[in-house]
């Protein structure tokens, strides 16, 4: 990782220099050594901030929207997951693709500060990445942990290491590109009775404190207007008050990014209640993959997404109750 | 208790396309022939008219069940809006059994224009289902519950 951040680095300022660019998306160091922030740099000695690391994960796909329509091209560094998510918003014709000259950089999985705490890492004061193991330097000394075992969720379920679109790449150590099994969080739900699901939806949403995070960072969610920021639709801008609400938020999000999906799995990243959001998306994924065929939006920037189609032997709605569904 | 699980007559939205199943409403209507009053209709220009968020409110203001109605596919007046209304509304339905919401207050039912008796059978059965289960307490807005409207 860390020569793969040195050759980025170098190949930006070349890339500046060469007036290729004028300037580049990235990341640099947050606050502390494991809050990697997006950031965009405009002259070459700033590029001394860049960092790329484990804590890398911020997809930085959504900031092109905005940036791709500014004067100049800009050079992304996108990880695959983060392709995909381009691919879907040229699809929806969201990004200026001429404007963007984007570098596929190698990801050996983003770990999850979250888990290195929680695995008895207290004080954590910088992560270093080894290859396979990451080391958390604390107050109290360092602690090793190998780096398979405080993935984040979404890189648990990784679903290739195949960049879709670039410019050029920079892979040092190819990495193994065997997509693992993604649906087996939704299956343990769908298995559950009416009763379970429905107590354990209840838990999970209910934490929600509508700081909409979630759709904010979801390069999905890319709407000019949203349906949650219409002051007279009563769930705008404000913590739910009923349960009701927050069913709403969160089908309403869930169903408007079904078919452009990428499961890029910022939501539940962001989240800072950590409500396992990716289930929701994911059980749209597996239901159109299982309906209409299998699909993968931001594969490629063509196919016309499952929810803008139809054919005319599609399944009826009642499949669901004749597969078993409770009524 | 019993007494009042048997009282309970439930709300029912009925989403129902202009071109085929709101006239199939009326030749029901005009053939006299009986489904249940707890049945609202809303007419729409067409079953893809209907956006989740209406299904959704409609739960919030207190329905216990809500069915759409279309042309059957192949019969639609802008020829293709109810196969998009299909694979809506198996997603929709389908995410909402998955947050354990039930199954049996959500349907999607095709009738045409000719089916008045098909459309007052489909009624009589949605709300028997919808009775069986009772009340929705699970996606509405409590408040439009009438026990709890008591209890303010």
């Amino acid at each position: 990782m860390q020569k793969v951040a040195e050759i980025a680095q170098k190949r930006a300022i070349q890339l500046l220099n060469q007036g290729v660019v004028n300037r580049v998306i990235g990341w640099k160091k947050g606050e502390f050594g494991y809050d990697e922030t997006p950031a965009v740099f405009t002259t070459a000695a700033g590029i001394e901030d860049f960092r790329y690391d484990v804590f890398s994960a911020p997809n930085l796909s959504k900031y092109l929207i905005d940036e791709s329509k500014k004067e100049g091209k800009i050079l992304a560094f996108l990880k695959p997951c983060d392709t995909y998510s381009f691919n879907q918003l040229i699809k929806e014709h969201r990004v200026n693709r001429d404007n963007v000259y984007i570098i596929g950089i190698e990801c050996g999985g983003m770990a999850d500060i979250n888990t290195i705490r929680n695995r008895g890492a207290a004080g954590v004061t910088d992560v270093a990445d080894n290859g396979q193991t990451v080391i958390a330097h604390t107050l109290y000394g360092d602690v090793t942990f190998d780096k398979n075992e405080v993935l984040l969720e979404k890189c648990q379920a990784c679903k290739g290491k195949k960049h879709v679109i670039f410019d050029e790449l920079i892979v040092v150590n190819p990495q193994d590109d065997e997509p693992k099994n993604r649906f087996a969080g939704v299956e343990a739900i769908e298995n559950m009775t009416p009763e379970e699901r429905f107590a354990f939806w209840r838990e999970q949403l209910s934490k929600c404190i509508r700081c909409n995070a979630c759709r904010n960072v979801c390069p999905a969610c890319s709407c000019l207007q949203c349906v949650f920021d219409n002051p007279r639709s009563g769930v705008a801008s404000k913590a739910s008050p009923d349960t009701f609400e927050e069913q709403l938020y969160h089908i309403i999000r869930a169903f408007h990014v079904a078919g452009r999906c990428t499961d890029c799995g910022e939501c539940s990243r962001v989240c800072p209640q950590d409500i396992p959001l990716h289930l929701l998306n994911r059980k749209f994924i597996k239901d159109m993959n299982a309906f209409y065929g299998e699909y993968k939006a931001g594969e490629d920037s063509e196919t016309r997404p499952p929810l803008v189609n139809f054919s005319k032997d599609d399944a009826e709605p009642s499949v669901i109750s004749d597969k078993g569904g409770d009524k | 208790m019993s007494v009042e699980h048997e009282s309970f007559k439930p709300t029912i939205v009925a989403f129902c396309c202009n071109w085929c199943s709101y006239a199939g409403a009326d030749l029901a209507g005009s053939g006299r022939m009986q489904y249940p009053a707890n049945v609202k209709i809303i007419k729409v220009p067409c079953s893809c008219r209907v956006n989740p968020t209406f299904v959704l409110r409609a739960f919030q203001r207190g329905a216990d069940g809500v069915i759409m109605c279309g042309c059957h596919p192949g019969d639609c007046h802008y020829s293709t809006g109810n196969y998009y209304t299909r694979r809506r509304m198996t997603m929709l339905f389908d995410f909402l059994d998955f947050l354990g919401i039930e199954r049996g207050r959500t349907r999607v039912e095709w009738v045409s224009a000719a089916e008045g008796a098909r459309f007052a059978s489909v009624m009589n059965d949605f709300v028997k289902n919808v009775t069986e289960l009772g009340p929705n307490r699970k996606i509405t807005d409590l408040r439009t519950k009438p026990e709890h409207k008591e209890g303010e």
